[in-house]
């Protein structure tokens, strides 16, 4: 369980992690928290030439709010989350997802950017940019790119970054106080991965759901809204019984995964539970 | 006041707890060379051959070994086994011919860095022709080897009158009832370093656990050493719950290469080889069935199982199977018994003992058939197993056939008793009434309990030499193992109490077969039993002449001396002269010296009961252990704090083999539990706080101090607890016939509940 041998670089600004981007991103990869591609290293599974350490990169350790967004920068670890890191109902809602990533040790050193780039199907950082259609900033030599979640997820660890490009930051809206958020997850045990989750995101105006936004993740590919339940929920009370329906709908929406912990079966019950958790969870507050 | 009984921190804690602790990975000497295996990627195949070639060209290689470089060396034997015939199926140290499991050593890399080792091993390509796996225990016997059946033997225990109990019966429940396969994942994976003495020829082997004396003599014989040409020495070990310390074929190829390349060699498993290549144990499938009169006693028990054992027939050969058979019966009287197991060979890896062997399995096995006889009945189940408790008139209680080579009598003790406490202690109307009101309130929650009778303090014998120096500290050396259960402790406290000292000078040695001939090791629950007896009988020796050379001294008959704390004094005359301990050795020609040998030929037969009350969520399938109670008689603790450590210890492996562990494979035998992330250990989350009721009811009449053994205590009927709790939960008895009951299975049994039920 000892990696390959690979060349290590640790630029100090984005300019020159690009420069090392260009010429040895074909065959190299970013290193950020390390959390998910150092083990896939000691595995062999994952046998980068080059290794660029951004970790030295000041400039990318940020989370800040700037023009209703909050911007968060690719050195920003996952414990940053469980504080407090923003106003509004974003701001509110970020720990109570961040306490269900990994564990402590993991969360210390992984950063939410990292998770997005690996895009692993049970991230739950994805699944929340994926849900509040969040925007992300990918640079490179050649240029820079604001893309959308519908656009960079493709599959399972794979999404449309090209070897020289460096997610640099991700801008989630902020949400104002007429948002109304529930999130809900299983796995096996504390801090593993999730065999399902659900985020839900309700805007209300006068009792009546005005927006709905629901994500599902873990049990399936990659992150996606239930764009169905979201409108069936749109314009509703949110009454339990439209809940369950929510549930029920996006259970019947997916192909679901299948691995050892979770036949496809029981994993469209697990997310009509999810979907249901967490729209109570939002209509309680 | 006697250290016996007394809830004494742990004397080993020290360096454990700041960071100075010596396990294998810590040892590193000058000039090594790492050892890194190639393993194989298939389950089954004829290994055609090896391509080596680019290995060798590697400017970093020192060597690259295949079977033919070790063709002198046999497979490894057995430790334990009185079955005849088994050796055709002993794993040689390199594949030769066959692969039979992923992660069999196909080949040995040797280099100066594990990097560099591990590099090399990528270029080794095994040239596999891969053949159709055995992967099912029960499926039809094949051919294993030419003239070779998967059935290695048949286990077969049994007495009375079977066919009668039947033919009589007022009812007859059967059952089928399958245990997954899981093991012991010690928190430290294996690790060997042998190294080289240059003055004295001796080759010194760290990383040893568990039995360093008979792995001493098995590497002696398997490498052609003179026996005083080699030793073994334990370090501090991170877990070993039976399958750490056994002699496997990284052992034997570090020695080896020490002897051919004249380097020392270090070989550091990882935890991908540790979850493919270490024992592992449990998994069978069970068809069993009893007969049983009116009032639900059982007449008559037929049992009938095959157990998956893996590759090969490693160390323990046959005994999983054989400690199945004799513990199925447990604290019953079931007058007409039967049980035969098929050990099967399949193209996973080789099993092993894990702490419990036989009783995990068979408590699950017969407590599921006394919760299925009170359901058939429409009796309590505890009112069952009341009717059919061996009284404690009956003792000592022998059943008609023996157990690792010993006769099973079960020494004393009162199960009905023990059981009536116990409920007492836990509030059993309570906790009933509780999950009653919950129940109505709409959640579903549940009780299950399991009784298991436990064996422990296997002998043949234990040596013990205690040595006061003349600088008055005091040396217990043992033939016994650490592997992490508190033996420095308990047996300091044992000599202590022996020998009317205090535990400050008290140093324990085990698992260094230079400083004692022989010794037994860490297995079976046995070292508190049977080095603790030997620590007994040498302390007592030792105070004799300890007081004998002061009353020669003191002018005074040793019947009126006594040891208090460091010193020898005059009984009716404490304050008046005294001798210090350190100059009665002095005076004694520099040392005083005791030895003692334990022997025993029987093992000793603690008992006891676990109670699991569980949660489960419907929707999710997630299940959920609120509480978890051990009641246990261990005839007497010496450390009851120390007791209660292993049972919790054992009880979160035995949620985890409940609920979470299991080693799963594909068809075509690629395991697929191969990171902690896909095998699913337990953590802190998971677990309840162990409740523990200890009790010293029943001591037995066969050591000097009484004691029974506590390493398995904790673990033995946890899966039968567990499953009788989620039945209950469910509404169902009897819902639950596998084990781990895994949320995925869960959601399958939920889907079989009457709908009115959802």
């Amino acid at each position: 369980m000892k990696p390959v041998s690979f060349r290590y670089f640790a630029p100090r600004t984005v300019d020159q992690a690009l420069e090392l981007l260009a010429t040895h991103g074909g065959e190299g990869k970013i290193l950020a928290g390390g959390q998910s591609l150092v083990p896939a290293m000691n595995f062999r599974l994952a046998r980068p030439a080059s290794l660029i350490d951004i970790n030295r990169i000041d400039s990318l350790d940020y989370v800040r709010e700037d023009g209703g967004e909050l911007r968060i920068g690719a050195l920003a670890r996952h414990a940053r989350f469980e504080g407090p890191v923003a106003g509004g109902a974003l701001g509110a809602f970020l720990p109570r997802v961040a306490r269900h990533i990994g564990h402590l040790p993991i969360r210390t050193r992984g950063t939410f950017c990292g998770s997005i780039a690996h895009a692993d199907p049970a991230s739950e950082w994805c699944l929340l940019a994926a849900t509040l259609d969040a925007g992300f900033l990918v640079v490179s030599r050649r240029g820079r790119r604001n893309v959308r979640p519908n656009e960079y997820f493709v599959g399972a660890l794979t999404t449309i970054l090209e070897p020289d490009e460096l997610l640099t930051e991700i801008r989630l809206p902020l949400l104002g106080e007429d948002w109304r958020t529930g999130f809900a997850e299983f796995s096996r045990r504390a801090g593993d991965f999730a065999l399902a989750m659900c985020a839900a995101f309700l805007r209300f105006e006068d009792d009546r759901i005005v927006e709905a936004r629901i994500g599902l993740g873990g049990a399936t590919d990659r992150p996606s809204r239930i764009a169905a339940a979201e409108a069936l929920l749109t314009g509703s009370e949110g009454a339990p019984d439209i809940f369950r329906e929510a549930g029920n709908i996006a259970a019947e929406t997916i192909d679901p995964l299948e691995d050892i912990h979770a036949s496809a079966e029981y994993r469209r019950d697990l997310v009509r539970a999810m979907v249901a958790r967490a729209l109570d969870q939002a209509s309680a507050r | 006041m006697s250290l016996i009984g007394r809830s004494v921190k742990r004397l080993e804690d020290r360096p454990l707890l700041t960071g100075s602790g010596r396990f294998a990975a810590d040892i590193t000497v000058p000039g090594m060379l790492y050892m890194r295996i190639v393993r194989s990627p298939v389950a089954f195949g004829r290994l055609a051959g090896l391509r080596i070639a680019e290995a060798l060209a590697h400017p970093g290689a020192v060597a690259v070994w295949t079977a033919e470089d070790v063709a002198d060396i046999p497979p490894i034997g057995f430790r334990m086994t009185l079955v005849p015939g088994l050796e055709p199926y002993r794993q040689p140290i390199l594949a030769d011919g066959h692969v039979r499991f992923v992660g069999e050593p196909v080949a040995a890399v040797f280099a100066a860095d594990p990097y560099t080792a591990e590099d090399i091993a990528d270029l080794v390509a095994p040239e596999i022709e891969p053949l159709a796996p055995c992967l099912h225990p029960a499926a039809p016997p094949r051919e294993y080897a030419p003239g070779r059946s998967t059935e290695a033997t048949v286990i077969a225990k049994a007495y009375g009158d079977l066919d009668a109990a039947f033919a009589g019966a007022h009812a007859v429940v059967v059952l089928e009832l399958t245990i997954g396969r899981h093991s012991g994942v010690p928190l430290e994976t294996r690790g060997a370093i042998a190294v080289p003495e240059a003055d004295s020829g001796i080759l010194r082997l760290y990383g040893a656990a568990k039995v360093p004396h008979y792995n001493r003599q098995a590497l002696a014989a398997m490498l052609g050493l003179p026996l005083d040409r080699i030793h073994l020495h334990e370090g501090h070990v991170g877990g070993g719950f039976g399958i750490r310390g056994e002699l496997y074929p990284e052992d034997v190829l570090t020695c080896a290469a020490v002897m051919r390349l004249g380097r020392p060699v270090k070989w550091i498993e990882d935890r991908y080889e540790h979850l493919v290549a270490a024992n592992q144990s449990r998994g069978s499938v069970h068809r069993v069935r009893a007969a049983v009169d009116e009032h639900g006693l059982i007449v008559g028990l037929d049992d009938e199982f095959w157990f998956d054992q893996g590759a090969y027939l490693r160390t323990h050969g046959v005994v999983v199977a054989d400690l199945t058979c004799a513990m199925l019966p447990g604290p019953y009287v079931i007058p007409a018994y039967r049980s035969v197991g098929h050990v099967r060979l399949t193209n996973k890896t080789p099993c092993g003992t894990y702490r419990a062997p036989g009783r995990f399995e068979a408590s699950f096995v017969r407590e599921r058939l006394v919760d299925a006889i009170a359901d058939r009945l429409g009796l309590d189940p505890i009112v069952v197993r009341r009717r059919n408790f061996i009284a404690k008139t009956a003792m000592p209680f022998r059943r008609e056939f023996s157990a690792l080579g010993t006769e099973i009598v079960y020494d004393t003790g009162d199960y009905a008793g023990l059981l009536g406490k116990f409920l007492n202690r836990v509030g059993w109307e309570t906790l009933r009434a509780d999950v009653a009101r919950r129940r109505q309130a709409g959640e579903m929650i549940g009780l299950g309990l399991g009784f298991f009778v436990e064996k422990s303090g296997l002998g043949p014998f234990d040596d013990v030499r205690i040595t006061l120096g003349g600088d008055g500290a005091i040396e217990v050396i043992t033939g016994a193992a650490s592997v992490g259960q508190g033996v420095e402790t308990v047996m300091a406290q044992i000599c202590a109490d022996g020998l009317g000292t205090g535990l400050d000078h008290i140093r324990v040695i085990h698992g260094q077969t230079d400083r004692i001939a022989r010794g037994m090791g860490a297995f079976a629950s046995r070292v508190t039993v049977m080095t603790g007896a030997a620590v007994t009988i040498a302390a007592a020796k030792l105070r004799d002449r300890l007081l004998a050379e002061a009353g020669r001294l003191l002018q005074t008959a040793p019947d009126r001396l006594a040891v208090i704390g460091d010193r020898v004094v005059v009984c009716d005359a404490p304050s008046g002269p005294s001798l210090d301990l350190a100059a009665i050795a002095r005076s004694a020609g520099g040392e005083l010296t005791a030895d003692a040998t334990f022997t025993a030929e029987h093992m000793t037969y603690p008992y006891g009961v676990h109670l699991a009350q569980v949660r489960i969520e419907r929707d999710s399938c997630a299940i959920t252990v609120e509480r978890f109670f051990v009641g246990y008689d261990v005839g007497r603790a010496v450390n009851p704090m120390l007791v209660e450590g292993q049972i919790a210890g054992g009880a979160a492996q035995g949620i985890g083999a409940s609920l979470l562990e299991e080693f799963v494979h594909d068809a075509s035998g690629q395991p697929q539990s191969v990171t902690l992330a896909d095998y699913l250990m337990p953590t802190i989350s998971e677990i309840p706080t162990i409740e523990v009721a200890l009790f010293e009811d029943a001591p037995t009449p066969l050591n000097p101090l009484g004691v029974k053994g506590a390493g398995e205590a904790g673990i033995a009927a946890a899966g039968a607890a567990i499953a009788a709790a989620v039945d209950d939960a469910l509404g169902r008895p009897g819902a639950v016939r596998q084990l781990p009951i895994t949320p995925n299975r869960l959601h399958a049994l939920l889907a079989e509940l009457p709908a009115e039920q959802h």
